[in-house]
């Protein structure tokens, strides 16, 4: 074959074209390590600097809130003698109420409530939403369409005006019905406030998870994967329970995770209002309002309070973030 | 038209596989305020495939090439017409039977694989659904088996996808495919997605496994030179219509359809002094929408030889020489 | 043709909302234990005349078909306890009238800081400008309302003595408008800049600095425009966070608003008042939604309602 002097072509022989032998892939390797998919995304989770030390901080949060009261001399609605009116001092780091109560073992009180709420909320917000999402993305057609409709509907209800006005339809009949059951006891100490905030939770708040979930379900039905098992002959709910749960869990976490702080914003905002927790039962937001009007001669009554919601608030807020990286790298916002 | 027309002679004697009669899938689609029209997607399709061979289907993006190989193994429901395989129609049948027969291979390498389940579980599922293998044991067994077939790596058993090539990745599709040892294959672009030099890796792959398998194929793709060098038949489809249906080596030889014609002048060809004396068609006018295509011949607006009767017959399919169809008023 | 579609579905949508809201809030209402006299010191007779008087021992379908009625007039019933005999209708338009001057205020101020913040946080990517604005952004999207509101007393008021504690001496609206504008500012901040960021990597950005434009027009004419618009949507939550806000920043600084005033009848039981409150804010967060979807979908045709 004729070359030119000045072909830029590769010179090749046929010899590169002869078949590889049938174990050539043995010397195949891949860079990467052996890893799976929760151990990936605790390592990416690990690196992020600002939601390990935001962990941290929740974690430190959770002692204080839970194991700190049993470690306190005073409970939470004991009037000490004497001691009313405190600044903080070695007795009462955190000073005390008017009615001499603890305002420190208070805190804790409160806190405990806070994320209480915050959690037990996220998980009926996740169960009710991604039950919904679910079968409204799986049936598709009409259904889907109907569904959506009525969470558009009441995405479109304020929900801090209703839960307001549920609050105080169930407070009679729950107090009568708690009185009347023994073994609901224990609910008479947090009180019909917080249970509308439930109530309210499970009836309204789940729509925005709704429609993640039913999103993500659309978005993952169409995959070629998902055709794949179809076309293995994989039953509904093996193909549920396989394919489209694993894959949108991740993102259904973090949802879930920065749902926590909304739901602590709510209580903390109908506390403060009057419409929470009942009294002597303290939250964060009923102790700062309690506080509010001694505020130019107590002002730690109003800070103590006020910045341990901060803080709570913007941890879980700066892990959600962290977790949804972590978790779901392609949602990560650059 | 009769149906045996489809082949010339006695489907029995043809030893056929899997025969497609009249088949239709039409999408619904809001093109008005209230009014909904029907995208076409798939219109009165015929054919028929022998056991051993390979049926490539050709056409444009958008021709509905992708829809008749997913309607075939009822992936989506089709709208009317028949699928016979083996002789039985498949048609408002439970699936599960057949899902063990026919299988298919995807396009896209990168979305057609879980990337939350290892290598083993995704070939291993199709084991797992029909309960083939009696213990873990064979259960590991046969997946090494299958990853040696289609040439991977057993040390790759517990990775996942994303760690993959899109070449390696196909092989793995096609290990799934061929889990349950299926006699009928839909290759859905299978190597459009690849680099070049990887495209002949998987199709002489693919080859090989027809021969040692038995496979049947339906190849579905929008480049001419893979189907041909596969393909034993091929059909070429236009607008939801299967416009041509001849022997690869009779489509390219001598082309009857003017759209087949078309789309063969327009493959490079790697020697200038061919190209330079070849005689280009060029395709005129833009692809109709589907939702609103033409009266009578679906072509007819791109055709050169259209005539008053393409404007009002649709022409089907019928044999103009001995194993050579074609569907125009004008050509034959 | 798509557009308007979308526009009829949508308000179609808005006015079943509204029809919700008012049905659910009505009976919701109608389930409350006890009639609004019952804190009254008025003997059975007395009530039983007040009942007969509000038409409260008619069949509930009936109460409710009446309640549509008037509501279509604008007549929302009287206060029976806080301002007792004075319409529903006239004390909402009164104090709403306060509650706005502050609302507007407090929305300007978040548009503009929000918006121009989360700009320079987005355009100077990982700068020390960015940084401080976003640890901002970050803690003031953690403080509830009661929280900032009380910060701000005990700093400005209590102990630098610069802004007066109560709404009506000069510059008492000062505070209230930051309380009120903490969270919309730091939410349109994250937002903002998250669009920004999008936006500035997209590939038209990076046509028109490879034709040789200025960095200067890449961004406020091509960047800035594009990277707006999502913000649009948030203007319809915004507005309901601020009404909503409105209930803590008008207690706690006594502004004689619609939110105190809604606070103040819930703890007086003064049923009217709570549901013609309920039906008004629902029904503007509803408008102002329907307004910002329809702006968007004329601005982003490619959006659509599902």
């Amino acid at each position: 074959m004729k070359v030119s002097a000045l072909s830029l072509q590769n010179k090749i022989s046929p010899e590169d074209f002869a078949p590889l032998g049938s174990d050539h892939f043995r010397d195949e390797k891949l860079e990467t390590e052996e890893i799976g998919y929760w151990k990936a995304s605790w390592r990416r989770l690990k690196k992020n600097r600002i939601a390990m030390f935001a962990l941290i901080v929740i974690l430190i949060l959770l002692v204080f809130a839970f194991i700190g009261p049993v470690l306190s001399p005073y409970t939470y609605d004991q009037q000490v003698r004497g001691d009313e009116g405190l600044w903080p001092c070695m007795a009462h780091p955190f000073g005390t109420d008017r009615l001499g109560r603890d305002i420190l073992v208070r805190c804790m009180i409160g806190t405990r409530i806070s994320m209480a709420v915050g959690i037990v909320s996220a998980v009926i917000v996740m169960i009710v939403g991604s039950i919904y999402g679910a079968i409204s993305g799986l049936a598709g057609g009409k259904v889907d369409i109907f569904m959506m409709r009525l969470v558009d509907i009441i995405y479109s209800v304020p929900e801090i005006l209703l839960i307001v006005v549920i609050k105080m339809i169930i407070s009679e009949p729950l107090q009568n019905l708690i009185d009347n059951t023994p073994s609901l006891k224990g609910l008479q100490r947090i009180g019909p406030g917080l249970i509308a905030i439930f109530v309210v939770y499970g009836l309204l708040y789940w729509v925005g998870m709704a429609r993640i979930v039913r999103g993500q379900i659309l978005q993952l039905k169409n995959m070629e994967y998902v055709t794949a098992a179809q076309a293995l002959g994989c039953s509904k709910g093996r193909l549920i329970r396989e394919h489209l749960l694993p894959n949108c869990i991740g993102q259904l976490i973090a949802t879930v995770m920065l749902q926590i702080p909304s739901a602590i914003f709510t209580e903390a905002f109908l506390s403060y209002l009057g419409i929470g927790v009942s009294a002597p039962m303290a939250s964060l937001g009923s102790l700062a309002s309690e506080a509010l009007n001694g505020i130019t001669s107590y002002p730690y009554r109003v800070i103590f309070p006020a910045v341990l919601i901060s803080l709570i608030i913007l941890s879980f807020n700066l892990f959600g973030d962290g977790l949804r990286d972590a978790l779901d790298p392609k949602m990560k916002k650059a | 038209m009769p149906d045996r027309n489809l082949t010339g002679q006695d489907a029995a004697k043809e030893d056929i596989l899997l025969e497609v009669k009249h088949l239709k899938k039409y999408f619904p689609v809001r093109t008005g305020f209230i009014r909904k029209t029907d995208l076409k997607a798939v219109d009165d399709v015929s054919f028929s495939i022998r056991r051993g061979e390979t049926l490539g289907i050709v056409g444009e993006s958008g021709c509905g090439k992708t829809t008749l190989g997913r309607t075939v193994l009822r992936l989506t429901e089709p709208t009317d017409g028949d699928i016979i395989y083996e002789g039985q129609s498949i048609i408002g049948k439970d699936m599960k039977e057949y899902r063990r027969k026919m299988q298919i291979v995807f396009q896209d390498p990168y979305a057609s694989l879980d990337p939350r389940k290892t290598v083993s579980d995704i070939i291993g599922e199709a084991i797992d659904i029909t309960k083939s293998a009696s213990g873990k044991e064979e259960r590991r067994e046969k997946i090494l088996q299958l990853m040696q077939l289609v040439g991977l790596n057993p040390e790759f058993y517990n990775r996942f996808p994303h760690e993959f090539s899109g070449g390696q990745r196909q092989r793995i599709g096609i290990a799934r495919a061929l889990a349950i040892d299926p006699g009928f294959i839909v290759c859905d672009e299978p190597v459009s997605a690849l680099d070049v030099s990887i495209q002949a890796q998987i199709v002489n792959m693919l080859e090989e496994l027809q021969e040692t398998r038995k496979l049947t194929y339906l190849f579905i793709a929008h480049d001419l030179a893979v189907v041909k060098h596969i393909s034993t038949r091929i059909g070429v489809m236009y607008l939801g219509h299967m416009v041509e249906l001849t022997y690869s080596a009779q489509l390219y030889r001598h082309p009857l359809h003017p759209y087949t014609q078309m789309l063969l002048s327009a493959i490079p060809i790697a020697n200038p002094d061919i190209s330079a004396v070849r005689k280009r068609i060029r395709l005129e006018g833009e692809l109709p929408s589907p939702l609103n295509p033409p009266s009578g011949c679906p072509f007819r607006t791109r055709c050169p030889r259209c005539t008053s009767q393409c404007c009002e017959d649709t022409p089907s399919l019928r044999e103009v020489e001995p194993g050579h169809f074609v569907a125009c008023h004008n050509c034959g | 043709m798509q557009t308007i579609r979308y526009i009829v579905k949508r308000i179609g949508l808005a006015v079943i909302s509204l029809f919700a809201i008012v049905t659910i809030t009505f009976f919701l209402m109608n389930l409350l234990p006890g009639d609004p006299f019952m804190s009254e010191k008025a003997t059975a007779e007395n009530r039983a005349i007040l009942v007969a008087k509000y038409g409260l021992d008619q069949p509930v379908y009936i109460q409710y078909g009446r309640y549509l009625k008037n509501l279509l007039k604008g007549d929302m019933g009287t206060s029976y306890v806080l301002q007792k005999g004075r319409p529903v209708a006239t004390i909402i338009f009164e104090s709403f009238a306060t509650s706005m001057q502050l609302g507007v205020r407090a929305l300007v101020l978040a548009i503009v800081l929000g918006v121009s913040l989360g700009s320079i946080a987005g355009l100077r990517k990982d700068k020390p400008s960015d940084g401080v604005i976003r640890v901002l952004s970050s803690i003031g999207i953690s403080m509830p309302g009661y929280v900032i509101a009380s910060a701000l007393m005990i700093v400005l008021a209590v102990n630098l003595k610069v802004l007066p504690v109560t709404y009506n001496k000069p510059g008492g609206w000062i505070m209230p408008m930051i309380t009120l504008a903490m969270y919309p500012t730091c939410y349109l901040i994250r937002l903002t800049r998250a669009s920004i960021l999008e936006v500035m990597n997209q590939d038209y950005l990076t046509t028109e600095r490879a034709k040789g434009m200025s960095e200067f027009i890449v961004v406020f004419v091509h960047a800035l425009k594009n990277s707006l618009i999502p913000v649009i949507t948030y203007l319809g939550p915004l507005t309901a966070s601020i009404l909503t806000g409105g209930f803590v920043a008008e207690t706690v600084f006594n502004v004689p608003g619609l939110g105190r005033y809604f606070v103040s009848s819930i703890s007086s039981r003064d049923y009217t008042v709570i549901m013609g409150v309920t039906v008004f804010y629902s029904s503007l967060i509803v408008m102002m939604n329907l307004l910002c979807d329809i702006l968007y979908k004329i601005v982003d045709p490619r959006i659509t309602l599902e």
